[in-house]
């Protein structure tokens, strides 16, 4: 065999392209004389829609057509409920365009299409609106209380959603208990903001009866039968392509947006190509929101710091709709006990409607919040009963003869119980410990404090369900002329690398290099079975699909190669690629052993030379092709998880403040993290690094500030904090690779490692670093400079 | 998000432009653009026209006139800040600049620009406002000289006319033997300022601050010299207690009610801070002899 | 659209008053009618069709629409078409050789993984670039790199590895 990539640091085949500049984004797809659209979007919170007009929008020069709800037929309805949940009475989503009423500021009211975009904004800010004003509520827990303004007639007390999970007997657990430990946190909103805004591009064939649609989502395949059954056009008339998409992380997993609809129908009516290019505005304004939550947990625990119960109950402000179902707080809740063994769990969320944008997932989705309660709990614990953080958690921590451990009662994302299956939890703790054993850190406190400034160290563990189904596929092909090999499966990327992962997989099996293995994904065209990249997946579910498609291939290389090399299989070997008689020089290249399996094609070219030089790839009686053989060297196969598999990692940090500005700057970060194997470290660590980033966003600065009136205040990159280069440390990433049981690739995902427990570090290293000035608890992130003052201020600093 | 319409002109004369911008109350002057295009994009902004002064001859480049550094109307950010000549006769420019934005900002807006533009936690107005830096402006009534204290007025509001051009913004050289320095504290590196602070100062020959300027940005609707502090300081030695007592003074100076970026009560304590801090620093940069 | 349909009647373009704009782009003198308020990273994609050139926010935060005008770095998005009339424009698409070999800077952005998604990557590039053409002294110090790199947004990799890449340039140029 050929050197195995599977393992190492193999550089990305796309980069060149997009370092050229060549990417093909969904704006820079050339199309021919393309109309473009703009929204008019809800400038209030809450409001009855009195009157419309749009006369002198249609008048305007250079329009083509505007649209309100009464002008778009059969789509003027609500749009789909993704993943339905009986914990939901009565679940809204909102429509293309709004009908009636307005339920927050940025939702579509019209549409305006015209010759550019400049002149769709002047003729989008010439519609006439008459808006009733309504009373709106921000706060969840006022929004809750009967009497308080409702985002929904129809729903009362604006409960989105209520459920509740038991595992284990917690009420036992509390009678036994010796000592309880309660906090209330609150992780406040934040978004995706993706470089790369939504955007989506439709050309209509009326010839064909074909519609093209690009569009920068997660999910082509999904958006596809949508638009299909939306539109009554079979499944086959309608391709989705899903080009190069300039970062996602959840937002844009999300269908459908209203564009999604709209802009299809739009191509259709005008016979003209259509794009809308959602600007940064409109990104804030109208593109998915999350993390808004407020937990109040319970512990109840012995004397030794044993946990024996856990008790949760959480507000999750879902906004204004819940097309996604409760998934965020879903997964919230099957993560809240961490890694720890807590057998006796009561958790329990209420889902509020808010008149904001709404809330679907973004990385993390649910886990970062999870963590924050539960580490915040633990830490608070440990203070209490004078144990040491690391010990604590060494105490609770499920132990590797435990696994697989389940959560009975406890459904994942998923629909299956909560299990993890793996893992080194008290090793990763220990690695954590020691990268910050040793004098450094009391000679550098010490230093600090000469500067006034304080020292600490901050520490979380998470654990991550990843890599759930239903399933994916993988087909692979062997080009004839080249011996190139093609692979496609159902995902899209959004910059997780999958040209290269997939192609490490395949390299692997079939004997050439990676950069001879061309991924085509994100077209329904080149693949149509399959959901969507989202929740740490591809790795696990797509990879391992594509693995067995590997494996498949591999065996029609080798019989077609024995055959042709008239040896025995297990002579031959696959490297170069090429087929070789094990020690020897004699070898038939991959691209022959291709065209020679396809028995129609001869003589007409290099490869077919190559091919006729050799036996017949397949030696039988009867027809070129025999029963049950298909030509060529092509393999599709699923892979189908039997449950989520559980990545885990701890993470800690340096924390530096200074109590005079108030100010927070991590100084050192050093993350430990467990993905099973991993199919490239150098991929890996740009996930967990990426991850890392959003999290100190989270942690340190990125709020969505929603006024009273609910107008979203700092809708811009200017006033919405994503952090900089200046605003990320130093990190440090260890990898522990404990394979995972589940899979034959023994892989985990790792897509939001990162981000899931760098809130909770932070705290608890602002906390650390303060300790000498007073009793400081930091129990909401992101934490702000003006938070830590009135802290200080309060503690009488 | 991009710019609503607008009618355009570059004319090559102060004259053609001074005329032009005159022709219409609602046409504003576009120099690098940095402040008035992303407002044109969010369509916060939308002038009827504008009046582009890149090409208009005699605004380009910094003069040095004895003792003032002359920064002409199209000079960039970037340039003011790497000019030889400005690093050695007032080194404090230089380094207040490192905060202004980034680099590719700083390639393309103008000092002049940030000057008009006026926002309260701005860098530059800070600067004029501590060094008494006097602004240049030609309107079809002529010339005129405005003094930074006269000219700075309220939130994004300054005493230029509409039809005004400002042509030319001068600063002071430091003298021998001046301490001076400049910091902020904002949220991410180049944010405008929550709170920003300038001081330039002298010391007797016992050690005692001598005619100590303090400036501050983002506490009020305009750069504020802290004149209470500067009256405390002013006769003192500079060390820690007298430090802590004269920071006492600047709370008054914190008028900026709370807001989404941060509490008053949080300008205050950060004012407080920064002023034991950059005092300290200005007078460490005297006692070591400063020579332009 | 039902084939039935009669085809709307569209407009062609709008009414916006055009200008000429008279520049250089990548070494190539270029001269198009445009509308007035076009902007630069609008006409850099849309009229010449070099899609290299992002756009991230429209308000000069992101930095994906950096190019080089006059040799500087700066935002496209905040310039506008007409603005640039006179200017030499250097855009992503000229910085790789003709043979399509990498130049230094982005051979060391692949080494390093220094790019994800890549919408970012060539507003990081033509800032990284302009600094190493700068006759200024580099700062190549951790803070130094950040400073450097601060003014452009990543979403993805959270900047190590860009950081790295900084340096690794700085190698492959003989700086530093």
């Amino acid at each position: 065999m050929s050197t195995r990539t599977f393992g190492t640091r193999v550089e990305r085949n796309i980069d060149p392209k997009l370092l050229r500049g060549e990417g093909a984004f969904v704006d820079d797809i050339p199309l021919n004389n393309p109309l473009h659209a703009a929204f008019l979007r809800s400038p209030v919170a809450r409001a009855r829609l009195k009157k419309i007009d749009v006369s002198a929008a249609r008048n305007y020069p250079g329009v083509a057509a505007v649209y309100t709800c009464n002008d778009i037929g059969p789509l003027d309805m609500p749009m789909p409920l993704l993943i339905p949940h009986p914990s939901m009475k009565n679940p809204k989503t909102q429509r293309p365009l709004a009908r009636g009423d307005v339920y927050y500021v940025g939702q579509t009211i019209a549409m305006v299409v015209a010759v550019d975009r400049y002149t769709a904004e002047d003729a989008a800010a010439l519609i006439e609106v008459e808006y009733e004003h309504l009373a709106v509520e921000m706060d969840m827990k006022r929004a809750l209380v009967g009497g308080a303004p409702l985002v929904h007639g129809d729903v009362p007390n604006n409960l989105a959603a209520h459920f509740i999970q038991v595992s284990g007997d917690p009420d036992a657990a509390y009678a036994r208990a010796e000592h309880f430990t309660k906090i209330e946190v609150q992780v406040d909103r934040s978004t995706a903001a993706p470089m790369e805004c939504r955007a989506v591009a439709a050309r209509w064939d009326a010839i064909s009866g074909e519609l093209t649609v690009w569009d920068g989502t997660q999910a082509p395949i999904s958006v596809r039968g949508g638009l299909a059954s939306i539109f009554n056009l079979d499944e086959d008339k309608v391709r989705v392509i899903a080009p190069d998409v300039g970062g996602g992380f959840g937002q844009k997993v999300l269908l459908f947006y209203p564009d999604e609809l709209l802009i299809p129908m739009a191509a259709m009516e005008l016979g003209r190509a259509v794009k809308y290019i959602e600007d940064r505005r409109e990104n804030f304004i109208g593109s998915s929101q999350e993390r808004t939550q407020i937990h109040t947990i319970e512990l109840a625990a012995l004397k030794t710091g044993e946990v024996i119960g856990l008790r949760d109950s959480f507000l999750h402000d879902t906004g204004a709709f819940i097309p996604y179902g409760i998934a965020v707080a879903q997964v919230a809740s099957t993560s809240i006990a961490g890694p720890y063994r807590i057998p006796n769990i009561w958790v329990e969320f209420k889902a509020v409607y808010t008149p904001t944008v709404q809330v679907t997932p973004y990385r993390g989705c649910g886990r970062p919040q999870a963590c924050f309660a539960i580490e915040r709990a633990m830490d608070q614990l440990a203070e209490e009963l004078g144990i040491d953080r690391f010990e604590i958690r060494r105490r609770n921590f499920i132990s590797e003869k435990e696994f697989p451990y389940p959560r009975d009662g406890l459904l994942f994302a998923d629909g299956l119980k909560v299990t993890l299956d793996s893992g080194q939890y008290g090793r990763a703790l220990g690695m954590a410990a020691e990268a910050f054993a040793g004098p450094d850190f009391l000679l550098d406190q010490e230093k600090a404090r000469a500067e006034g400034k304080y020292l600490g160290l901050g520490l979380a563990c998470y654990v991550e369900g990843t890599g759930l189904g239903p399933y994916e596929g993988g087909h692979i092909r062997v080009h004839p002329i080249t011996g190139k090999v093609y692979v496609n499966t159902g995902l899209s990327g959004q910059g997780q690398g999958h040209d290269t992962v997939f192609a490490q997989i395949v390299a692997d099996q079939v004997g050439v290099s990676p950069s001879d293995v061309i991924v085509v994904e994100g077209d329904t065209k080149a693949f149509d079975w399959g959901v969507a990249t989202f929740a740490s997946r591809a790795a696990v579910v797509s990879g391992n699909a594509i693995h067995k498609a590997a494996l498949t291939a591999r065996k029609k290389i080798l019989e077609a190669a024995a055959n042709m090399l008239e040896v025995d299989i297990g002579d031959v070997d696959l490297h170069d690629s090429a087929a070789w008689i094990k020690g020897s020089n004699r070898f038939v290249p991959l691209a022959a052993i291709a065209t020679a399996s396809n028995p129609l094609r001869y003589a007409f070219n290099e490869a077919a030379q190559a091919a006729t030089q050799f036996a017949p790839a397949s030696k039988h009686d009867g027809p070129p092709l025999a029963e049950g053989q298909a030509p060529g060297i092509e393999a599709t196969e699923y892979y189908s998880p039997p449950a989520s598999t559980w990545a885990y990692g701890v993470h800690a940090a340096i924390i530096e403040v200074d109590p005079q500005l108030c100010t927070v700057k991590i100084r050192k970060y050093v993350c430990i993290h467990d993905c099973g194997n991993m199919i490239n470290p150098m991929i890996v660590e740009g996930q967990v690094c990426g991850g890392i980033a959003q999290g100190i966003g989270g942690a340190l600065y990125e709020k969505l500030e929603y006024q009273p009136d609910g107008n979203l205040a700092n809708a811009s990159l200017m006033d919405f904090l994503v952090p900089y280069a200046t605003e990320i440390p130093p990190v440090s990433i260890l990898h522990l690779e404990t394979p995972s049981p589940l899979n034959p690739l023994g892989v985990k995902g790792v897509g939001e490692a990162g981000c899931i427990a760098v809130g909770a570090v932070v705290a608890s290293g602002v906390e650390d670093a303060l300790r000498p000035l007073g009793k400081i608890t930091i129990r909401q992130v992101p934490l702000t400079p003006r938070m830590i003052s009135e802290a200080l201020e309060q503690a009488g600093v | 998000m991009k710019p609503p319409l607008f009618r355009y002109e570059a004319p090559r004369t102060l004259r053609d432009a001074v005329a032009i911008l005159a022709s219409d109350a609602d046409a504003m002057v576009l120099a690098g653009g940095q402040s008035l295009v992303p407002a044109m994009n969010f369509r916060v902004a939308a002038p009827s026209l504008l009046v582009d002064i890149q090409h208009v001859e005699g605004l380009k480049g910094i003069a040095i006139e004895g003792n003032e550094i002359v920064i002409r109307a199209m000079t960039r950010h970037r340039e003011l800040e790497l000019d030889s000549r400005v690093r050695r006769l007032n080194p404090l420019i230089a380094e207040t600049m490192q905060h202004v934005a980034h680099v590719p900002i700083r390639n393309r807006g103008t000092v002049v620009g940030s000057l008009c533009h006026a926002d309260p936690s701005a860098e530059m107005p800070l600067l004029f406002v501590l060094l008494d830096g006097t602004i240049t402006a030609i309107g079809p009534d002529g010339t005129r000289e405005i003094a930074s204290a006269d000219f700075f007025q309220s939130f994004l509001t300054t005493s230029r006319c509409q039809d005004e051009i400002v042509i030319e913004a001068r600063l002071p050289v430091l003298p021998d033997g001046s301490g001076f320095a400049f910091d902020e504290v904002t949220r991410r590196h180049g944010d405008y300022a929550l709170v920003g602070l300038g001081c330039v100062l002298s010391l007797n020959d016992g050690g005692h601050v001598h005619d100590i300027r303090l400036a501050a940005c983002g506490i009020s609707d305009r750069p504020v010299r802290l004149r209470a502090v500067e009256a405390a300081l002013n006769g003192k030695l500079p060390d820690s207690s007298e430090l802590a007592i004269a920071a006492r003074a600047s709370v008054d100076a914190v008028t900026q009610a709370d807001d989404m970026n941060t509490s008053m009560s949080y300008r205050r304590r950060v004012l407080s801070g920064l002023i034991q801090r950059l005092v300290p620093i200005a007078a460490a940069r005297a006692r070591a002899g400063y020579r332009q | 659209m039902k084939r039935s349909a009669i085809r709307p009647s569209i407009p062609e373009r709008s009414d916006d008053p055009l200008v000429e704009v008279s520049l250089v782009v990548n070494g190539q003198p270029i001269k198009r009618t445009v509308s007035v308020r076009m902007l630069l990273s609008d006409f850099l994609r849309h009229e010449l069709g070099l899609t290299g050139t992002h756009v991230g926010c429209e308000h000069g935060v992101c930095g994906c629409c950096t190019v080089h005008i006059d040799g500087k770095a700066g935002r496209s998005c905040l310039t506008l078409a007409v603005q640039a009339n006179g200017c030499a424009i250097r855009t992503i698409e000229d910085v790789a050789s003709e043979d399509g070999a990498l130049h230094p800077v982005q051979q060391a952005f692949k080494e390093c993984h220094a790019l994800q998604c890549g919408f970012c990557t060539p507003g990081m590039v033509m800032n990284v670039l302009s600094r190493f053409e700068e006759r200024e002294p580099l700062d190549l110090s951790e803070a130094g790199i950040r400073d450097l790199l601060s003014g452009n947004l990543c979403r993805c990799t959270g900047y190590i590895n860009i950081i790295a890449a900084v340096r690794r340039a700085a190698e492959l140029l003989g700086r530093g």
